[in-house]
């Protein structure tokens, strides 16, 4: 599914330069679930938005879907994202003036998909996280969790091969972020590739495999038996 | 392109993010309509400044001059100063024959007279005329006709008034042709009446035979007034100079003179008029540019505002697969719609104070304004700067967001 080697990145501050990356490898199969994890500032974010092609390494190979991500038009990149990835983000970044279901079918859009097809599509996806009846409601209108899952229905929408997730319950209480990992769970269940940043541990124990960054670099890499999401809520 | 400009969604998506981002939307169509509006009022206003100059010069032959008389200010040959000085019917002989380029040299007496009509009496300032002098002063005729070679060969007692004298003597809508008006000596039947143009000097009210004015003032040879055209190839500074150099030598003045001898070179004012029009034109073009770029600044500012939140929102629909292309070409219509719109709105709006100024302040004799409008042309420009500056208004953003990495757009707060 994906691919790295020997990944890294710097960013320049002033006249010196920040190296955050050294030297990152790392492999993903098909249908696993992986949290990444480390201290505030080890990393994790740019590591994830090189993989979501939102950012680009400096140095390194990265193969997603045996295909050479390397510099990319920006016209490729959008395909690629539009077709291979979902994104989840800790801010949600659903689009303030346009309704859950508006928000669900903007990937699809991108698509080129018809109206009537998409808002079909976009509410199936609704259903599955539960917003069938929020689905003509604003961001500001739905809670923390609601929003989520919004996010969640909108990173599905197109069928991505591979989710990535940013602290996807870093901004939610206990509960719903226990609600959401259910979904992320039911996802990969379903076959979905996954890949989150978290700083929880209980977050991070309910993927099945930790990988813990230091020094930008991967200092653990464990398969882990999964804690399922449904027993705790 | 075409197709997407067809499509439902396009506008939704133009409708959507134009109608939820309301204060944005409406502060950047009161700046376009503003500056349109002024630009068109501004144009049309100057235009109808330009249209009342070409009206009422459109009589006149501009290369053309005036000379008159007046008393010396300089000693010389014997004289003392403020000697006056009398022109008479030699001198235009002698301008005909001896200087180059004058085309015409038609004299007048200047007359002063009390006319009246009933019980109604007025004084009035009037010429002498030879027919000619319609040719290279056309007045514009109420009713009836002007002076002609026969008034002046028979020396007839008619008078020609102006519109002025008309409103004093007779009844509003009465037909004065074949009226009598009353002088001092005679009476004079009234064959025409003209729009008085005032054109610097006395006002004009009456046209009489110059024979006649000769005849019944015993003014003999005098001429009070010559006016002179120039060829159009020859320059009418020029003969300007020598009939006053040529004058000069018949009446003894002394060349460095200049009260002797007065008058107006038409073509002068007439330059200075066009001066002032081109320079008034280019104000209008500069104010209204000005405006346009300011409204532009203004529109920047918003943008500003604005465009941090639409460069997270660019980078989110970057994120979920919107190619640069897809994201300008959107921006793009959504400013040009609405730019387009509201300047639409504001070459109507500017229509309309056009229309206004035209009832308040074009109508009359003495308005300075005649039909104040703008060509198709300049609209036709209006709707060029209106979608250019909309593609900008949407392109800076639009470019800005597109240009950095998604992840550097996204994590704009
Ligand atoms: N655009 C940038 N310019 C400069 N430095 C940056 C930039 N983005 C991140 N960094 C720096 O790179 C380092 C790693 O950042 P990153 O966001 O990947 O950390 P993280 O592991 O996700 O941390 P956190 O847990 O706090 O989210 C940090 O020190 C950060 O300050
Ligand atoms: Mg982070």
């Amino acid at each position: 599914m994906l691919e790295i080697k020997e990944l890294h990145k710097s960013y320049p501050i002033g006249d010196s330069s920040l190296h955050v990356l050294k030297g990152i490898n790392l492999s993903v199969k098909q249908g696993e679930m992986v949290a990444i994890m480390g201290s505030s500032g080890s990393g994790k974010s740019t590591l994830l938005n090189i993989i979501g092609m939102l950012d680009q390494a400096d140095s390194g190979e990265y193969i997603l879907d045996g295909l050479l991500i390397k510099n990319l038009t920006e016209k490729k990149a959008a395909l690629y994202r539009n077709k291979f990835l979902g994104f989840i983000f800790q801010s949600f970044n659903l689009i303030n003036y346009k309704n859950a279901l508006e928000n669900v079918a903007l990937p699809l859009y991108y698509q080129g998909m018809k109206r009537k097809d998409r808002q079909e599509l976009a509410m199936f996806h609704l259903e599955k996280v539960g917003l069938v009846d929020w689905a003509h409601h604003l961001p500001k209108e739905l809670s923390g969790g609601q929003n989520q899952r919004v996010a969640i229905a909108r990173a599905l929408a197109a069928n991505p091969k591979l989710l990535l997730a940013d602290e996807p319950t870093g901004a939610l209480d206990m509960n719903t972020s226990y609600e959401i990992m259910e979904f992320i769970q039911q996802l990969n269940d379903e076959g979905k590739t996954i890949l989150m940043v978290t700083h929880e541990d209980d977050i991070a124990h309910m993927c099945k495999r930790i990988v813990r960054l230091r020094d930008g670099v991967i200092m653990e890499d464990s398969k882990i038996d999964q804690v399922r999401a449904k027993k705790n809520v | 392109m075409v197709k997407f400009l067809l499509e439902k969604d396009t506008w939704q998506e133009v409708i959507d993010s134009l109608s939820k981002n309301k204060l944005r939307s409406i502060l950047t169509m009161v700046g376009v309509w503003w500056g349109i509006l002024l630009l068109i009022a501004l144009l049309g206003s100057a235009k109808g400044i330009e249209n009342n100059f070409n009206a009422r010069f459109k009589n006149y032959a501009t290369n053309s001059l005036f000379i008159f008389s007046g008393r010396t200010s300089i000693p010389f040959k014997g004289y003392q100063e403020g000697r006056r000085i009398k022109l008479n019917l030699n001198d235009v002989e002698r301008i005909k024959e001896n200087i180059s380029g004058v085309e015409y040299v038609v004299p007048s007496i200047q007359v002063q007279m009390t006319l009246s009509r009933n019980t109604l009496t007025s004084n009035f300032t009037g010429r002498g005329e030879f027919p000619l002098l319609d040719i290279l002063a056309k007045k514009d005729l109420v009713w009836g006709r002007n002076i002609n070679q026969q008034d002046v060969d028979e020396q007839k007692k008619v008078i020609v008034i102006s519109d002025d004298f008309y409103k004093q003597l007779f009844e509003k809508g009465e037909n004065p042709i074949g009226k009598m008006v009353k002088s001092e000596k005679v009476s004079f039947k009234v064959i025409g009446v003209f729009e008085a143009v005032n054109f610097g000097g006395p006002q004009i009210d009456f046209d009489i035979p110059f024979t006649t004015a000769q005849q019944l003032y015993n003014r003999g040879n005098d001429v009070d007034l010559m006016m002179i055209t120039g060829n159009p190839s020859f320059e009418i500074n020029q003969i300007d100079a020598d009939i006053k150099l040529l004058l000069k030598n018949i009446h003894g003045i002394h060349p460095d003179d200049n009260r002797a001898l007065n008058g107006f070179n038409l073509g002068d004012r007439f330059e200075q008029l066009t001066g002032f029009l081109i320079g008034m034109q280019f104000l209008t073009w500069f104010v209204g540019i000005a405006t346009l770029i300011a409204g532009v600044f203004a529109i920047g500012g918003i943008l500003l505002i604005s465009v941090k939140e639409r460069t997270k929102e660019i980078g989110v629909r970057r994120a979920l697969g919107a190619t640069p292309y897809l994201i300008k070409r959107q921006i793009i219509v959504e400013s040009v719609s609405i730019s387009l719109i509201s300047g639409v709105l504001g070459i109507i709006s500017g229509g309309l104070i056009l229309m206004l100024v035209n009832k308040l302040a074009a109508q009359g004799e003495d308005a300075f304004m005649r039909n104040p409008s703008v060509s198709n042309g300049m609209v036709l420009l209006a709707l060029i700067i209106i979608t250019v500056l909309g593609t900008l208004i949407g392109l800076i953003p639009a470019t800005k967001a597109t240009n950095v990495k998604p992840i550097d757009a996204l994590r704009e707060e």
